[in-house]
């Protein structure tokens, strides 16, 4: 079928439209039509891909006007492997949040579910679109969705951290709005194939300086770079934990997916390396990025605060090997969307597991639950292991082509950073372990079989399959990240 | 479109938006007032419609309604229609999005903003910080 | 050379991986669990000695299983010295299955069934590390069996076991991600390879004297399980660990990988060639000798004798490491063969151990004196033990030793030849006392009249006289170890 690029945005939309009708009349009725809105679209996606992957590239024209008059949806292999990413991701979350959400936001089950399929219908347009000012919309419709969830979470922290949330977010979004007028303005046109045929004839232009300093900048504050984080680590840990589910692996990984779209698609290796001289202050300004994250996840004395902290310490990974402004580093760079969407999608999948059955997840909340919870544990533990890098999970080959990347442009501070913060993270998930590990038998040894069995109290199943699920992918992706590399990014690249 | 426009004229335009969002930034970083702060916000975003909307003008054109097409049929299409002679709707159009974003915007803002008040019975920032710091 | 593709590796990896969901489950009967853990530790050993013949007929048994990047796969490649370290590893974890059965249950210790399970995963580790063709698959292993350990070494869940895990990790994982992976990264990024081969992966020219030796010492330093000084300390620390884990991991399996690792960066990343072109042997022979005479005289020192026998085994790895680095023929066989003779005699000391400890509670040498006359079996086993880590004969560590020596001779290496004498001098000072107190000695509660025998019981008693006795068979049969190494060396 020719008009599966199209289902993948249009199906979670239309579903959105009918869950928040079915809502009025029943609130439970929205949750199978999320589901199914969902579904469709995952397959669609893997559909898009494969075809992707068999044929090239896909011009999708919406309502067929053609470009650069009509909206046109390009579908190459980087976006069609966000795609996937951000609709199997979505539809795993919302299995595991049956339960959270009836736990957490049970009174306002519908509204929801709206939000949360306009949230991914947002996501999944921003990643599919080939038009500049398309783009904003779209990043605006996540923006603010995500707005609405931040604030349907913790009931004395969560509007003001979405509002928060709502000024830098604005901020960022008009920067990018103003650098694509300053596009529209110097080359007429708002189709990215277009304007990047028009704009290597204007190399020297100011105009265009200005208008990609203008659009990084508002990537950049959208994806929490430091130190542009400030709103991320309290919007992202105080929104209901099904959201932030979500939202902690997708939302930044967009925002890359972006940045590495104009900086492929739009701009140009050859503008951006050679015309401009700023490569080497990005790297820095990652490497920053990277250490800061780390020292201040340190500091923190919530677990989903920390792992918050980690998401800023992540974005410097890929914003440093995209602008590595070489072959290996950009490959790093697109794994790592793919590795970091799945490793902190891992985590958080853990973190509401405890959340589930804790209410809070302060380090101290943690004692003893390596006994109590088994296996949400062992999907954390996976996931921690893939953050540090210790193979043969996925976070290791990302990180083994940052660092090749780093070395061939002879970048050492930044290799360094990725090492440091390897073993910062290593400190950091080492310390939640000890304490759920050894926390309730500090006293006395912990002689006698009898002693040690403390009662399982598990998540329910549903979101216990997910978490094993996507922590054994952990695993298979890593293994697989060669064939990933072979099939998808190289060729993209070339 | 821009080498038509008088020099002046330009820069009086593209300073005029500038200023404007240098205010509204000002406000959103530097008042205490959570409400101050959704205006600044809301100048903010004025600026950059006031930006896209000028950069699609142009001297002595007019709107761009075609009049020589109405009634005429296929055959009306006869005259030449120079696009010098009636601005650049895109521009225009492109904002009426933008405007429906800012408003969505200000309005999410500003129920955040009551809940705000709701719970702590402040819009203040220090007093807000105070709170919670408190707990 | 002939190569043959086969899953036998992989089998040998992952059968005793795939236990561990049974012995999860099983965790409620013992008996069934533990038949288990035979089962699926035959099998392991089966495969691993099937392999034996096509290795000794100078072939090699190859797997590539995922390609991750043109030169680092994670793949298999069984050779001569991987099959020497598999078979040690494979034989001594059946072994130690028994002993910890008698040990575990004859202290009643607490989450029995996440001992083994770990204890599985870190055998199939320590397996794969043994078969890995490149240095990114023996990286993998060699963190998977760093973390595997972690639960083993912290198994008391008591406030000292979690210093000394925080210790472990501390330098095992820091160094490994510190040292170990820039290192590994950078010679990819020079060469585009990682593949283990004799005559090393850098072209001639590639590597410049000093960034050879910034290499090798991050390689070095960097395989922290090898106990070289001064990232040693993790050893003794981890020594608060069940005696069964001190006896297989921490005196075979994870610091012989370490070992391991090391011999592989020599061997098989620089190349004898170009390190003895740079002379960086005498470099890497320095550091091993420090370690080997300092760690020796710690050793004097320690009362408690799991750390005896901890500072005992970091001295015994720098063996390892000195007689690689002479980069001779005679010294690389001495150095290789001692991953195996120093197993089984180090392995019977900490058997020793943990029997005294089951059987009297006892951990300090000073209450043991006399103990000999209540347990003669076990203190005779510690006595070849013993001899096997001095290096006298009629124990395998005689074979080692002598051939190290004659390889100092070979590089012409006299002080180091003084090295390996005196440190012989200081093991048999730090041993032979502990043997003649427990038979001479008198202990402090009892009076003269015959003493009634009181050994600890057979799970423990069996496999600890088991290793003995293998130790003393290697110094009249070493012929198998020898002829893989040569083999797995190209010195044939």
């Amino acid at each position: 079928m020719d008009n599966y690029p199209a289902l993948i945005v249009v199906a979670p939309l239309l579903a959105a439209l009918f869950a928040g009708i079915a809502a009025w009349i029943e609130e439970r009725l929205s949750y199978p039509i999320a589901v199914i809105g969902l579904a469709i679209s995952t397959f669609s996606a893997i559909m898009t891909l494969m075809t992707v992957i068999a044929s090239g590239t896909i011009h999708y024209r919406m309502a067929g006007w053609a470009p650069p008059m009509g909206i046109e949806y390009r579908i190459d292999l980087l976006n069609a492997m966000v795609l996937l990413l951000v609709s199997g991701i979505a539809f795993l979350n919302l299995i595991a949040s049956y339960k959270s959400v009836e736990q957490e936001t049970s009174d306002r089950a519908g509204s929801f579910y709206t939000i949360y399929l306009l949230f991914v219908t947002g996501l999944l347009g921003v990643t599919a679109t080939g038009d500049l000012f398309n783009l904003y919309v779209l990043i605006e419709i996540t923006s603010l969705t995500s707005y609405a969830m931040v604030a349907l979470g913790d009931k004395d922290r969560g509007p003001l951290a979405s509002l928060n949330y709502v000024f830098i977010g604005v901020i960022g979004a008009s920067f990018y709005l103003l650098g694509v007028g300053y596009l529209y303005l110097i080359t007429g046109s708002l189709n990215m194939m277009d304007v990047a045929g028009i704009l290597p004839a204007l190399k020297g232009s100011s105009t265009v300086l200005v208008a990609f300093i203008l659009c990084m900048i508002g990537v950049w504050i959208k994806m929490a770079l430091f130190p542009m984080h400030v709103w991320l680590p309290n919007a992202y840990s105080y929104s209901p934990v099904a959201f932030a589910r979500m939202v902690a692996p997708l939302m930044t990984k967009v925002m890359v997916y972006v940045m590495i779209r104009l900086m492929v698609t739009v701009f140009g290796f050859e503008y951006i390396f050679e015309t401009l001289n700023i490569a080497d202050a990005v790297v820095w300004l990652a490497t920053l990025a990277i250490l800061a994250g780390g020292v201040m996840a340190l500091a923190q004395k919530n677990l989903k605060k920390m792992l918050t902290y980690i998401i800023v310490c992540e974005i410097g990974y890929m914003v440093g090997g995209a602008w590595m402004g070489n072959q290996l580093g950009m490959t790093g760079a697109i794994l790592h969307i793919l590795n970091d969407a799945i490793m902190t999608f891992a985590l958080f999948l853990a973190v509401g597991n405890m959340v589930y059955k804790l209410k809070k997840v302060d380090l101290t909340d943690l004692k003893g639950l390596f006994g109590k919870m088994p296996w949400t544990m062992t999907g954390f533990v996976l996931a921690a292991f893939s953050i540090i890098g210790v193979p043969p999970t996925c976070g290791f080959f990302s990180k083994w082509y940052l660092i090749l990347g780093a070395l061939e442009k002879g970048a050492y501070h930044f290799a360094a950073a990725l090492i440091i913060s390897s073993l910062i993270c290593a400190v950091l998930f080492f310390k939640v372990f000890e304490i759920c590990f050894f926390e309730p038998m500090s006293e006395g040894h912990g002689h006698g079989e009898s002693h040690s069995q403390v009662a399982i109290e598990e998540a329910p199943i549903s979101m216990l399959i997910i978490t094993g699920f996507v922590s054994l992918s952990l695993i298979v992706v890593g293994l697989y990240s060669g064939t990933i590399v072979n099939t998808i990014i190289l060729p993209f690249l070339k | 479109m821009t080498d038509l426009l008088p020099l002046i004229v330009a820069k009086y335009n593209y300073w005029l938006y500038v200023i404007l969002m240098m205010i509204g930034l000002y406000a959103m970083i530097a008042k205490n007032n959570l409400i101050k702060k959704l205006v600044g916000m809301n100048i903010f975003q004025t600026a950059i419609i006031l930006f896209y909307v000028s950069i699609g003008y142009k001297k002595d054109a007019t709107i761009p309604i075609i009049q020589s097409a109405h009634g005429g049929g296929h055959g009306a299409h006869e005259a030449a229609i120079h696009a010098a002679d009636y601005i650049n709707p895109l521009p225009h159009v492109l904002m009426l999005t933008a405007i429906v974003v800012s408003v969505a915007t200000f309005g999410v803002a500003m129920a955040l903003a009551v809940r705000v008040y709701q719970r702590y019975q402040t819009l203040e920032e220090d007093e807000l910080r105070m709170r919670l710091s408190e707990k | 050379m002939e190569t043959i593709v086969s899953v036998k590796p992989l089998l040998a990896v992952l059968v005793t991986l795939f236990v561990i969901p049974i012995l999860v489950s099983s965790s409620s009967k013992p008996n069934v669990r533990e038949s288990w853990i035979f089962i699926a530790g035959t099998i392991k050993l089966l495969l691993v000695l099937s392999m034996l013949p096509v290795i000794l007929e100078g072939k090699q048994i190859v797997l590539t299983l995922f390609e991750i990047a043109p030169g680092a796969a994670i793949a298999f490649r069984v050779d001569g010295l991987g099959m020497l370290f598999a078979i040690v590893a494979a034989s001594l974890y059946l072994v130690t299955s028994v002993y910890s059965i008698g040990y575990m249950r004859g202290l009643d210790e607490h989450g029995q069934t996440r001992f083994v399970s770990f204890f599985a995963l870190a055998i199939s580790a320590t397996i794969g590390a043994a078969f890995s063709a490149n240095l990114m698959t023996l990286y993998l292993f060699y963190e998977v069996l760093s973390l595997a350990t972690y639960p083993l070494v912290t198994h008391h869940q008591d406030a000292n076991s979690r210093l000394s895990g925080r210790r472990y990790l501390t330098f095992i994982l820091g160094t490994s991600i510190g040292l170990v992976l820039p290192a590994m990264i950078y010679c990819y990024s020079v060469t585009g390879t990682l593949e283990f081969s004799t005559a090393g992966i850098f072209a001639a020219g590639e590597l410049s004297k000093p960034a050879a030796t910034v290499l090798l010492l991050m390689f070095v330093f960097g395989f922290a399980k090898a106990g070289i000084m001064p990232f040693h300390t993790w050893l003794p620390a981890a020594m608060v660990a069940p005696t069964p884990v001190s006896a297989l991991l921490h005196a075979v399996a994870v610091v012989k990988v370490g070992v391991f690792s090391i011999v592989r960066i020599i061997t098989g990343i620089f190349g004898v060639e170009l390190l003895s072109e740079f002379n960086l042997g005498v470099m890497v022979m320095t550091i091993a000798s420090v370690t080997i005479l300092v760690s020796s005289c710690i050793a004097l020192s320690q009362d408690e004798l799991k750390r005896r026998l901890a500072f005992s085994t970091i001295s015994q790895l720098s063996y390892i490491v000195f007689g690689v680095a002479l980069l001779t023929p005679q010294g690389l066989l001495g150095g290789v063969i001692h991953i195996a003779m120093h197993a089984f005699g180090k392995i019977t000391l900490f058997f020793c151990a943990g029997a005294i400890f089951v059987a009297t509670g006892k951990k300090y040498i000073s209450q043991m004196s006399g103990l000999g006359k209540k347990m003669p079996f076990t203190f005779a086993a510690f006595f070849i033990g013993a001899l096997g880590v001095i290096g006298l004969p009629p124990s395998g560590g005689f074979y080692s030793k002598w051939n190290l020596i004659l390889g100092t001779l070979e590089a012409q290496q006299t002080i180091f030849m003084l090295v390996l004498l005196l440190s012989s001098f200081l093991n048999a000072f730090y041993f032979l006392p502990i043997i003649y107190k427990g038979f001479f000695g008198k202990s402090e509660e009892e009076g003269d009249g015959p003493v009634k025998i009181q050994e600890a019981n057979l799970c423990l008693l069996i496999p600890l006289m088991f290793t003995a006795f293998i130790s003393i068979v290697l110094f009249f049969y070493p012929t198998v170890f020898v002829k893989l190494i040569n083999i797995g060396l190209g010195l044939l």
